[in-house]
């Protein structure tokens, strides 16, 4: 939130007495003061409840609501691991300027339960507001940094729904309070329950409806302020926004990349890009098959790209992990495949819907032998969907394995971004069948090959084998030291010409000052926040942020020279060493002292603070050294 | 199937010779059964003239899944155990391919067994050529799991203790629709059921006694008429509705096939067992017909409308 937001946010507080909590925690019925309706340009809220409370329901709608509005919106959400039960949240952040994190800090906590309120309680900014289920919470007021206001939610909700329903529907009944208290478009919200339930059987939307008017027709205006967000500024040329979160922008950006087909196996936080792509592909003629393990998986996408389509497997870490064998296979064999590894926390079954960035030295270097292959990391949801496009394209004219790392925050988290010019953006699926000239060889030396799939005709009726074993230019096997050499280089190349082509990733802030904060991944809104901040406050601070990871961009070294520290900023362990991953890859290959490495391991995203606080640590003790 | 991903059909070719479909000299051990295996092979696509072009064989790691390089058409030599889902992913994707996969008794029934039974299940269309040696040949000489108890290998230097596999009862078992059992000796058997589990819509399996004779040598002596055996074939029920046909095998009835299954080695060669179910590929293209009729012919308003509802 920018300081602007921060003093919008407080000054409504303010407004209200704090003190006189039984007018404001009591009914609400027959107190009329209007209360003054402020504008606001950004705002945190967080709703916290149960995993079967449907508050991601809420929180979807939200964020579809925002993304219709023109409104940019980041939202942020845990889901027990466990299948039903257990604490869950629902953050959404929606600002009428470029929001880059889901937030530190709440300006908006709503509690359904006694632990839901103590459990965030401390994520609630000063003077923030604490929207309660008074049928459930009982806050302590003696705290008195905070707003309240206490609705019966569960009452009211069984209430207008009567009898059966019970408390099904609470959500949506808070999602009426919040359409009143942040002015929100009823009709555009009413379009989108219609939309989510119409389907349904009809009493499902009729409920929700119900439901919805009750939580808006509560008088909440009698005790707080209510809020309207800025109007943003359409660029007249701009496309409509959509909204969605990361493992469906990677999907769609799989499709319009030209990948038809695919083969995986379930697990957190990769499934939901297997189960959008088995219902979609075949709309397009392609297909995509649930396997009986990695292992499979990884040997039918390959076994679809030697046929001559752009094919894709999946998974997260221990799925990766299995994968590892045929992966290898690829780069031997130089066929095309894309990899996507959207990383929880590791090792093993580690923390399954918890966010880190440790697998990047196993999609860098995971397998054995030398196994060339590229590694690209999207920033933003958005971002999933254009980096899927490009690593189709890559796997394809370079006829390599492309790794795609997204983790669990980019999975689960939406976003709204302009509606992609698909018309300019989708690639053509259709392989290559013409028949190859004789003499055709699917490992010519010094050259970017491309195997013949089968159905081509060779015209001398010599036919070729794609391989693992290491081979000579037709695919035979061969123990030849020189051809194991070159063949060896001939791969690596490859990867050697892509850096060439790369751009240099583009500097946030001025290219010279103090410091330099690198990212790659999901960390993306968060370094950039940082940067502006600390910025703001008059410090020299910058960042890059690396889509590309390997191979790198060739000229990185000459960014890193107009700066004095170089941080890199990473979700994983910093190692033996000291450093995290990409800290230890870009020591390694620039040989600069001056990279220094800031990681955890908490299992959660960054926050502005953490990178503002570990880079002033830093600094300090770096002129400590001194 | 994608619309556009099929190669066009060419021209009726010349005959296919074996000249043509002979490539590197093989590098089996003399006297191998694997040669003899890889000249039926050769005899099936010459006697149904396949288009030189869709032809695909496939094969994991061992030294009968060598058998890609020795034969002049499109191929892939793939990772040990997985040359099954491989094949899957053409055989789903390329309705015009004709996918053969080879392999030995290790690939198949241990490291791949997994898939072999899941592929299986889902009756993909393919035909699998397992060449059982009854040991690791490639390693020289560990046990394998078809090994009979008592095998001295490398890896069971006082014999092999563990119950071997059943190949038909588990292939029977686990739902594939064409199984068959033939031995390298017998090579006219060989090609037929060959060519019967080619022309198979499905997944079917030859398993071939192809004998080992670097690291078990002899093993299969006792089907081979030549070396003192018996090649005991399968009848097949004709349905002709005389009194010995009674007495024939119903290659649809599981229950039969389980019980020739269990003859003592060398037991019966033939089809065990062979029943038409849809296969994966069809059922597929039913599911993907049926959305395509409901979607847009275009791959770009089909994203886009997809996009409108994300809006
Ligand atoms: C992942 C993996 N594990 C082990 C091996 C070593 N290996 C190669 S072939 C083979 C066994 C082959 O036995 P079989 O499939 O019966 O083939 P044969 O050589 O007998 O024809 C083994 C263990 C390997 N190549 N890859
Ligand atoms: S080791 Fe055995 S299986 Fe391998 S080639 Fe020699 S005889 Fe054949
Ligand atoms: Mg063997």
């Amino acid at each position: 939130m920018t300081e602007k937001n921060i003093s919008d946010f407080t000054s409504c507080a303010g407004h209200a007495d704090i003190n006189d909590l039984s007018s404001i925690t009591g009914n609400l019925e027959g107190q009329n003061t209007a209360r003054r309706q402020q504008f606001i340009n950004d705002a945190v809220i967080r709703i916290a409840g149960n995993s079967q409370d449907g508050i991601q329901a809420v929180g979807g709608f939200l964020a579809r609501l925002a993304g219709r509005s023109a409104q940019d919106v980041m939202t942020y959400m845990t889901i027990p691991s466990t299948i039903s039960g257990g604490p869950s949240i629902f953050q959404v952040r929606i600002g009428s300027g470029e929001v880059l994190s889901a937030g530190d800090e709440a300006d908006f906590l709503v509690a359904f339960y006694q632990h839901s309120y103590k459990d965030h309680i401390g994520f609630l900014k000063k003077g923030g507001t604490l929207l309660y289920d008074s049928d459930h919470v009982q806050p302590d007021f003696t705290d008195k940094g905070h707003f309240y206001i206490g609705v019966p939610m569960t009452g009211l909700t069984v209430e207008a729904l009567g009898g059966t329903a019970k408390d099904k529907g609470k959500n949506i009944f808070l999602l009426g309070l919040l359409a009143k208290i942040f002015d929100l478009s009823v009709p555009k919200i009413e379009k989108l329950m219609e939309e989510r339930f119409g389907k349904k059987d009809p009493s499902v939307a009729n409920n929700a409806l119900m439901a919805f008017h009750a939580g808006y027709a509560y008088p909440v205006g009698n005790v707080i302020d209510l809020y309207q967000f800025e109007k943003t500024e359409k660029k007249p040329d701009a496309r409509p926004q959509v909204t969605m979160d990361g493992n469906q922008a990677l999907a769609y950006g799989l499709i319009a990349g030209g990948v038809r087909y695919g083969a995986a196996y379930p697990i957190t936080p990769w499934t939901s890009i297997m189960e959008i792509l088995r219902a979609e592909l075949p709309k397009y003629g392609g297909l995509f098959v649930q396997c009986e393990d990695e292992l499979a998986s990884v040997a039918m996408a390959l076994g679809y790209a030697f046929a001559g389509h752009t094919a894709v497997t999946g998974s997260s870490g221990p799925g990766i992990s299995l994968k590892t064998e045929a992966i290898g296979w690829a780069s031997m064999a130089e066929i095309p495949l894309l990899i996507v590894n959207v990383q929880r926390g590791g090792p093993s079954t580690g923390l399954p819907t918890h966010v880190e960035q440790s697998d990047l030295n196993q999609a860098i270097f995971g397998g054995h032998g030398d196994s060339p292959r590229v590694v690209l990391a999207p920033k933003t949801v958005e971002d999933c969907f254009y980096i899927a496009i490009e690593a189709a394209r890559i796997a394809r004219q370079y006829s390599t394995p492309v790794f795609i790392l997204s983790d669990a925050s980019l999975a689960t988290r939406i976003e709204a971004f302009e509606e992609p010019d698909l018309s300019i953006l989708m690639a053509d699926p259709r392989p290559d069948f013409s028949p190859r000239p004789a003499g055709f060889k699917p490992y010519t030396l010094g050259q970017i090959t491309h195997h013949a799939p089968p159905g081509v005709k060779i015209t001398d009726g010599q036919y070729p084998l794609v391989t693992g074993l290491e081979h000579d230019e037709l695919g035979h096997p061969t123990g030849n030291p020189k051809l194991h050499l070159a063949m060896t280089a001939k791969r690596r190349d490859k990867l050697r010409q892509l850096a060439n082509e790369l751009p240099l990733p583009e500097i946030h802030g001025p290219g010279e000052g103090n410091i330099l904060l690198v990212g790659w991944g999901s960390t993306y809104g968060p370094i950039r926040e940082a940067v502006d901040k600390a910025r703001s406050g008059g410090d020299s601070v910058s960042s890059i942020h690396l889509r590309h990871v390997h191979p790198l961009p060739v000229g990185i070294e000459t960014i890193f020279e107009g700066f004095n520290h170089v941080f890199v900023v990473e979700m994983n362990d910093e190692g033996v060493y000291g450093y995290g991953q990409l800290a230890a890859i870009l020591r390694a290959r620039y040989c600069n002292p001056k990279i220094q490495s800031i990681t955890k391991t908490d299992g959660l995203t960054y926050k502005v603070r953490e990178i503002l606080d570990r880079t002033t640590v830093h600094l300090n003790s770096a002129f400590a050294k001194r | 199937m994608l619309a556009d991903a099929m190669a066009p059909a060419l021209p009726q070719q010349e005959k296919l010779t074996k000249k043509k479909l002979t490539a590197d000299h093989p590098t089996w051990c003399p006297g191998c059964g694997d040669y003899s295996v890889l000249s039926s092979f050769y005899k099936v696509l010459e006697r149904n003239n396949l288009p030189h072009e869709n032809i695909v064989a496939i094969a994991g790691i061992g030294c009968s899944s060598r058998f890609p390089y020795f034969v002049n058409a499109h191929g892939v030599h793939f990772v040990h155990g997985r040359a099954v889902p491989f094949a899957t992913g053409v055989s789903l994707s390329r309705s015009d391919i004709h996918v053969f996969v080879f392999g030995g008794d290790g690939d198949g029934y241990s490291i791949g067994g997994n898939h072999l039974d899941h592929c299986a299940r889902k009756n993909v269309n393919m035909l699998y050529v397992i060449m059982d040696n009854q040991v690791y040949g490639l390693t020289k000489k560990q046990t394998s799991p078809t090994s009979p108890v008592g095998y001295k290998s490398k890896t069971d230097p006082a014999g092999a203790i563990d119950r071997p596999v059943n190949p038909m009862k588990k292939l029977i078992a686990n739902g594939a629709t064409f199984v068959a059992r033939t031995c390298a000796s017998n090579p006219a058997h060989m090609i037929d059921m060959m060519e019967r589990g080619m022309k198979h819509n499905g997944f079917a399996v030859v398993e071939v006694l192809s004998e080992c004779v670097q690291f078990y040598s002899n093993a299969f002596d006792a089907a081979n008429p030549r070396r003192g055996g018996v090649f005991k074939l399968i009848e097949e029920k004709t349905h002709d509705g005389t009194s010995e046909d009674e007495n024939r095998h119903d290659v649809t009835d599981e229950q039969a096939a389980y019980k020739l299954a269990d003859q003592p080695f060398p037991g019966v060669f033939g089809v065990f067992f062979k029943v038409d179910r849809p296969t994966k590929n069809q059922l597929e293209q039913k599911w993907i017909d049926s959305l395509r009729a409901k979607n847009d012919p275009s791959d770009l308003d089909i994203l886009r409308k997809t996009f409108d509802r994300l809006k």
